[in-house]
């Protein structure tokens, strides 16, 4: 068992759902509190990934240039990397634009339906050309699909992952 | 009709084309007409009337000749002088030296290890008659066999000569052809069907299409006397669409063949109907599959179904079928004619007989050839091949098209049959024979037959309808030097488990050549991966690790 | 003719036309699989319900083949879970999958088996191809980005129904399954709106309009009995 395990999460193309699940956990979360640190979140107001983690949770998938250095630069910081939902898992939602090019993604999003039309260039990251899984991207060490996992299920993979055991999941997608 | 008819057809036959001192045979299979055979024989006819030499000399299509490389081929007996690369424009030459020397610069020897190491029977009659005329297939000994059968045995001793014969399927997969044949007399049911495969669709084969294109009475006489043995009165053949003159000269010889009396009711005088009709495949190689080649004659797309059922028990619309290919219905009226212990002294003790092989790619003489079953794969290559041209080295050779392998050099003396090809991880397959040089990439080679299983996947099966897609893009990697250590073990388990799981034999024998390569060629991957480290390899190699 | 084998070491017995997954299934042995659909013809075509015959390399599929007298049978071994596995990953990569906004969510054979089999994640690449959604039908669609290719559809239209507006279009990776020839399906003039194939499909593929996420349940009750009263006359 580790002492106080240094814990992360992070949040890349989803849409928070799985960190609600998280956030689900309600008293098991004052459990949690008491054999890890919480290191980095956006549930906390650490602003850079620190140097030495045990233990990060992914949620969401890899879409733009900043979801890929984040990643590449959390996988080089973290012992035991979690893709948490399906978002991280499979591609889910996000990997809908997938089947079109960028362009047309953008076209559609930004000209064709608004009211002022105009792509945003340097204010936000660019795009990569597919959405992929975490595991597609880096090397990952447990998979927990669901949209979102239910709650019961991220304590019995956290738990066991904290434990240094391999889960023995009973998970299925959406 | 009896014997007597037969005799008197063939000695006028005969005494026809024997009252001109000389006969030009000019080769119009589809590998020659490609090259303007066409041409040349209208040239050399309208030549011959021009020299006032038409009562001396008869000009003769026929069909393909072997050497398909140095084509249009042309003829000339009784002297036995073989012009090669002839055009139209050398008929004033050829004709003018009729009666001279040969005309030196068209020569092609004959005296070479390609004409005399070749052992014919399938193809005894290409390129010596005209395909397109029932008396000369008569004259060269043709429909005795038939007539020997319906009059002189019961249909089990057409089994039991064939059994003995040590017969095996030519479609590539060498079931025994007697055993076959048994089954469907034996299977409940009637009415039974013949049917025969011509969907030949490997990519570099073309030995069925010469069969049909140059001797196709071979096949109809080939089908009656298996059709007798198993108590069918009706047979197919199933040719692809895409060979328009196979499908022009079987559809004519079937005419000519009911019109004589050699097909259709009460053939050659006995009680015995069995008539033949063509079928035309819509350009699936899956149709080369007998379960989805049955659908397809049906009407039905062309799927395979899990078997068995096999078709011998229920195949055309759920009747006992014969499903044999093109060549196995070739060898049969020879069997017949000449015995079973002539057939099983030629070739290997489980492989007898011989094979036909589309010899192809980097080897001096590309063409059609006929060889033992047991001559080895250099003698094919390098002797009746002639060797790899330009100075190249031998790499490998394929045999079996997408379901095949590669076999590498320090295989070359094996003996070619059945058993050996699979021990090397490829089949002896329908005959295609593609040979590489060094300038070959192996991942290339099984990237190509990977696209062509996936495109011509029928979609039934989830193995290999995505199966082969998974692997395409893989290889895709190797090709693209992009690939990593993890791709190699991807592209290893995929293999297995498309092989082990597919429906049909397409999908399980869509791996083979990649198998095949990865057993011979293994380093041709390795360098094409991104985290591929020789040191580390040759330590692990050392340490007695797989790499 | 009755015959006697063995299925997992169990001593069995199958009656005059039962198959293997018959028999299976009579005692409570688990076979996964996909195409199959009781009542219908079955075509061996998902091949997640390979078996294992001792003494035989090669896999059969349970849904049509009839065991012969003495055959050892193994239904779950490491390698047929593997296989399985596999064919359901091939499955998600082929598609376009999104269980979270699927009218079946909850309610998929497909999600159902991957939850089963353990497959968590697909190790495949995903082939993200643009596929049609036909909603030209007044109650029904189709999202071919959920289509699996069991031709369950094509089976009970033309087996049951006696419609056969279904039937299969394309080779290999781009076959898709068509209604009439592959005109919209509210044009065509024979299919009987009974919603069969709707019921018959295993994933959110075929639909009835009116359901949200996670609405469209299922039944395909109605066959066992079309099958009985049929076999009563």
């Amino acid at each position: 068992m580790m002492a106080r395990a240094r814990l992360a999460t992070v949040w890349l193309d989803g849409c928070s759902g799985c960190h609600m699940s998280f956030l689900d956990l309600d008293e098991v979360l004052l459990d949690l509190a008491a054999r890890v640190d919480l290191v980095y979140s956006p549930l906390v107001d650490a602003k850079t990934f620190p140097e030495d983690v045990d233990v990060t949770l992914v949620e969401g998938a890899v879409s733009s240039s900043e979801d890929l250095e984040k990643i590449q630069h959390i996988r080089r910081h973290t012992r035991r990397l979690i893709a948490l939902g399906d978002c991280a898992v499979t591609g889910n939602v996000p990997s809908m634009r997938n089947m079109y090019p960028v362009s047309a993604v953008l076209a559609r999003a930004y000209t064709d339906t608004a009211q002022i039309p105009g792509t945003p260039r340097d204010a936000v990251p660019a795009l990569l050309p597919v959405v992929r899984p975490v595991h597609l991207v880096v090397p990952v060490d447990v998979v927990l699909p669901g949209c979102p996992p239910p709650a019961a299920l991220i304590k019995e993979v956290l738990l066991a992952v904290l434990d240094g055991t391999t889960p023995n999941l009973k998970a299925r997608f959406g | 009709m009896e014997l007597e008819e037969l005799n008197r057809i063939a000695a006028d036959e005969r005494a026809a084309q024997e009252q001109y001192r000389h006969r030009l045979l000019v080769c119009q299979a589809a590998g020659c007409l490609s090259a303007g055979s066409d041409k040349v024989r209208d040239a050399l006819e309208d030549d011959i009337k021009k020299a006032g030499k038409h009562r001396l000399c008869l000009v003769k299509g026929v069909g393909c000749m072997g050497l398909c490389g140095s084509g249009p081929l042309v003829l000339l007996e009784p002297d036995n002088v073989l012009y090669q690369g002839v055009a139209a424009a050398d008929a004033p030459e050829i004709v003018e030296h009729l009666d001279k020397q040969p005309v030196r610069h068209l020569r092609c020897p004959t005296d070479t290890p390609f004409f005399r190491r070749q052992v014919k029977i399938v193809l005894e009659n290409s390129g010596r008659i005209d395909p397109e005329r029932i008396e000369d297939y008569i004259a060269a000994g043709g429909y005795r066999a038939l007539l020997k059968v319906l009059t002189e045995l019961m249909p089990i001793g057409v089994i039991n000569e064939l059994t003995r014969s040590g017969l095996r399927g030519r479609g590539g997969a060498g079931y025994p052809t007697g055993l076959k044949l048994s089954t469907v007399a034996k299977a409940p049911g009637s009415p039974k069907y013949v049917v025969c495969n011509g969907d030949e669709g490997d990519p570099g084969a073309f030995m069925d299409r010469s069969v049909m294109e140059g001797d196709p009475h071979r096949i109809l006489e080939g089908m009656a006397i298996a059709a007798y043995a198993v108590g069918a009165a009706h047979g197919y053949i199933y040719v692809r669409a895409e060979y328009p003159l196979a499908v022009e000269r079987l559809n004519k010889a079937i005419r000519q063949a009911q019109k004589l009396g050699c097909l259709g009711p009460q053939i050659l005088g006995t009680t015995f109907s069995f008539n033949v009709e063509v079928r035309l495949g819509a350009g699936a190689f899956v149709c080369g599959e007998e379960t989805a080649l049955i659908a397809s004659i049906e009407g039905q797309r062309g799927q395979p179904r899990p078997r068995p059922p096999y078709p011998a028990m229920k195949g055309l619309w759920g009747c006992p079928t014969l499903i044999n290919n093109v060549e196995t219905f070739a060898n049969i009226p020879a069997i017949l004619r000449n015995g079973s212990e002539w057939f099983a002294s030629i070739g290997t003790a489980r492989s007898k007989g011989t094979k036909v092989f589309a010899l192809s790619g980097k080897v001096k003489n590309i063409g059609l050839i006929e060889v033992p079953m047991g001559i080895t794969l250099e003698e094919i290559i390098f002797g009746i091949g002639g060797g790899i041209p330009d100075g190249g080295r031998f790499k490998a050779v394929q045999t079996g098209g997408p379901s095949g392998g590669c076999i590498p050099e320090e295989h070359l003396d094996t003996r070619v049959d059945y058993e050996s090809l699979r021990e090397l991880g490829s089949i002896m397959g329908s005959g295609g024979m593609i040979v590489m040089d060094d300038e070959s990439s192996m991942v290339e080679v099984a990237r190509y037959f990977m696209e062509f299983c996936m495109t011509e996947s029928c979609g039934k099966c989830v193995p290999c309808r995505v199966g082969t897609v998974q692997l395409y893009d893989l290889l895709t990697r190797f090709s693209q030097r992009s690939a990593t250590r993890l791709d190699l073990e991807r592209l290893e388990s995929l293999c297995e488990m498309v092989r082990a799981t597919s429906l049909c034999g397409l999908g399980q024998s869509a791996p083979n050549p990649v198998l095949s390569t990865l057993r011979y060629f293994r380093q041709e991957y390795l360098e094409r991966m991104t985290d591929y480290d020789p040191r580390r390899a040759e330590e692990e190699a050392a340490d007695g690790h797989d790499v | 003719m009755v015959t006697t084998f063995k299925i997992n070491e169990m001593d069995v017995s199958a009656g005059e036309g039962e198959t293997i997954l018959d028999v299976a299934r009579q005692h409570h042995i688990h076979v996964p699989t996909l195409c199959h659909l009781e009542g219908l013809t079955p075509v061996g075509a998902c091949r997640l319900c390979l078996v294992e015959v001792k003494g035989s390399a090669a896999l059969v599929p349970a849904c049509v083949t009839r065991a012969a007298e003495g055959m050892e049978i193994s239904t779950d071994s490491e390698r047929l879970q593997r296989y399985r596995r596999m064919i359901v990953e091939m499955l998600f990569a082929e598609g376009n999958h999104i269980c979270a906004v699927c009218v079946s969510n909850g309610h998929c054979e497909l999600q159902a088996l991957a939850g089963d089999l353990g497959m968590t994640h697909s190790r495949l690449g995903f082939l993200y191809r643009q596929k049609r959604i036909d909603a030209s039908h007044y109650r029904f669609a189709i999202d071919h980005n959920r289509c699996v290719l069991c031709t369950r559809c094509v089976r009970v239209c033309d087996e049951i129904e006696g419609a056969h507006t279904w039937d299969v279009m394309g080779r290999g990776i781009q076959s898709q399954v068509i209604t009439d020839l592959a005109q919209p399906w509210g044009s065509s003039s024979t299919c009987t709106n009974c919603g069969k194939c709707i019921n018959a499909c295993p994933t959110g593929a075929l639909f009835k309009k009116s359901k949200a996420v996670g609405e469209m349940e299922k039944d395909t009750h109605f066959l066992g009995y079309i099958r009985t009263m049929r076999e009563v006359k």
